[in-house]
């Protein structure tokens, strides 16, 4: 593979990011070792979304949903080992066995109905699925209802090191992401990534060849549901923090953004995606300059909007546009 | 007698009040290309739409090989050896000629739940595919993208992708319709032949051509066969000569 400008910045964004917990902790910045956790944890659930959304074409606006589902088996988890003296359930294998389990079953369920309609309808339903987790979420009292529940203590992962730590946390999360993209790229090329690519371009025409497509994009979902769900573990152990909010469907919208922005179909557009969402969300939220006694800070999201309007109109490509003139193939 | 490769029986599609295919019957026999002839919105495209699967018919009964297929999905029928080329083109657009052909094969070598190798480095899809589109005169252009192509060019790329699938019978909507005249007088070179191990049925205006390859015509119109019989026959029939042909020789 000749290296052309993608791979390149690719190989520049993963030395800074293996790179930066030493130097962050040079200026002492525990606070960038955060933050870019978090830019990984998204980046993992927006790689996860973009395997259905970008390589499938299924606008799955529930997918929060399958963060909420990984996200409360640790907190739910760590709550009744601490509580009930259920040990096992605060073994990170555990939880990360029970997550998978938990969002292969609501994928299989949700993808099994929703991939019958298509286009704003699938949208739609998926969103109505979202929510209806997002509500189940409200209603668990045990777990804190609408206000969640602070975790008693990280996954206990037995013969690696302790998650409790952040920078291990953060190499942990980037170890996953960097799976996730690897296995993204040999799935997209792979005949099972040549039929789900089809069914995004053209599935009549696919169904015509002799492919049985609701079976593949259904596999899809599931694999990209699991996926997803991992992220959720990851992010409430980041958070120390479990709540309905993390389904909310404005989080799903979020990683439709990242995607969009990072560059829609690409193994690693979301990547960039999230971790410049999470920037600028950071950077425009701390903006001190006052007008008129309003902040403009706190008015981020007016700012951030027509950015995403301008990338979205003149780089249709996204930030990966950039990277990548457009030519042959991804 | 022997059984058709292909039959509608009474076949009946209403669009609203619009009654598309109209109590049709027909068949498609073993060695045999059966060209439908007959005006725009005469009801071929949806004919075979039915005969596919990716249009429910209101009424009637479809038997491929004796077997009643009415309600079969499209990919079964597929499966069965029923292939198709589509009126208004239909390929992957983002791909290569070789990937769209390589696509056409893998649906026909087994499950696609395999994760892991690159397809197109598999020798299996890829020379078969390769196969297939130097049978149709595309080798040269197999690396270009569908976008790159000439009209004339995706229209044999359809032809090939349906080939690829080794059909065992073929239902072709109007694949000349915008060719140049050699790209033409290829596909009737092709056809010719293929007709005798894979038989056909041919919807097309080119009537030099569905004379030159046709052992039998049907004339659609309004949903409803009006005539049907060898070449020779209908050119001289006075209500295909009324209806559709025209006043000159066609
Ligand atoms: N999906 C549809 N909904 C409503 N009317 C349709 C539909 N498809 C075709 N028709 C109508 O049915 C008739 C037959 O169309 P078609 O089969 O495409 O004709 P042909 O291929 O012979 O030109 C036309 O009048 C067309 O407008
Ligand atoms: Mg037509």
């Amino acid at each position: 593979m000749s290296m052309n400008r993608a791979t390149a910045a690719n190989m520049v964004l993963i030395a800074l990011l293996l790179a930066l917990p030493p130097l962050a902790g040079l200026m002492d910045g525990e606070f960038y070792i955060i933050l870019v956790s978090r830019a990984l944890i998204l980046a993992i659930a927006a790689v996860s979304l973009n395997f259905i959304l970008g390589f499938g074409g299924m606008v799955s606006f529930g997918q929060a949903a399958f963060i909420g589902i990984g996200a409360y088996v640790v907190g739910a988890g760590t709550m009744h080992a601490f509580e009930d003296g259920i040990e096992w359930l605060g073994n990170g294998y555990t939880q990360l066995a029970l997550t998978v389990l938990f969002s292969a079953v609501a994928a299989t369920v949700i993808g099994a109905i929703s991939l019958r309609t298509k286009g704003v309808y699938f949208i739609m339903i998926t969103l109505a699925f979202g929510q209806m987790l997002y509500f189940v979420a409200v209603g668990l009292e045990i777990y804190g209802g609408d206000d969640g529940l602070s975790l008693y203590q990280r996954s206990e992962m037995p013969g690696l090191p302790d998650l409790s730590d952040d920078r291990v946390l953060y190499y942990f999360s980037l170890g996953v992401l960097l799976l996730f993209l690897y296995l993204s790229h040999r799935v997209l090329h792979s005949r099972f990534g040549k039929v789900l690519t089809g069914c995004r371009l053209n599935e009549q025409r696919m169904a015509a060849l002799g492919f049985p497509t609701y079976r593949y994009r259904l596999v899809a979902f599931v694999i990209a549901g699991v996926m997803t769900g991992i992220a959720g573990f990851l992010l409430a152990n980041q958070t120390d923090f479990i709540s309905p909010a993390m389904m909310h469907w404005t989080r799903s919208g979020d990683l439709i953004i990242m995607i969009v922005l990072g560059g829609i179909g690409t193994v690693f557009g979301p990547v960039y995606g999230a971790l410049a969402f999470l920037l600028l969300e950071e950077f425009l939220s701390g903006i001190p300059v006052t007008i008129a006694g309003y902040r403009i800070g706190e008015y981020w999201q007016l700012i951030f909007g027509p950015v995403l309007i301008l990338i979205i109109l003149y780089a249709r490509g996204g930030i990966y546009g950039f990277l990548q003139p457009r030519s042959n193939g991804k | 007698m022997t059984t058709p490769v292909l039959e509608a029986r009474q076949l009946i599609k209403r669009f609203g009040g619009l009654v598309a295919t109209d109590n049709l019957s027909m068949t498609v026999n073993p060695g045999e290309l059966h060209a439908v002839i007959g005006p725009n919105g005469a009801g071929k495209t949806t004919l075979i739409g039915q005969l596919t699967g990716a249009i429910r018919p209101d009424g009637g009964d479809i038997f491929l090989h004796g077997r009643r297929i009415t309600h079969m999905p499209t990919f079964r029928r597929s499966r069965l050896g029923l292939a198709r080329s589509f009126q208004i083109t239909s390929v992957f657009s983002e791909m290569t000629v070789l990937e769209n052909v390589a696509l056409a094969v893998q649906a026909h070598s087994g499950h696609s739940f395999r994760f892991w190798k690159p397809a197109l480095r598999d020798p299996a899809l890829r020379e078969a595919a390769e196969q297939a589109l130097d049978f149709i005169g595309l080798a040269p252009r197999r690396d270009e993208q569908v976008g790159n192509l000439s009209h004339g060019e995706q229209r044999q790329l359809e032809m090939a992708m349906a080939l690829a699938t080794k059909p065992r019978i073929l239902l072709l909507d109007e694949p000349m319709a915008g060719m140049s005249q050699e790209e033409t007088a290829r596909m009737v070179a092709i056809l010719g032949p293929l007709k005798k191990s894979v038989p056909i049925l041919l919807i097309e205006h080119d009537m030099d051509a569905v004379f030159a390859l046709a052992d039998r015509i049907s004339v659609l119109v309004y949903g409803r066969i009006i005539a049907s019989g060898s070449p020779d026959a209908i050119r001289i029939n006075p209500e295909v000569k009324a209806a559709y042909l025209g006043d000159d020789d066609a």
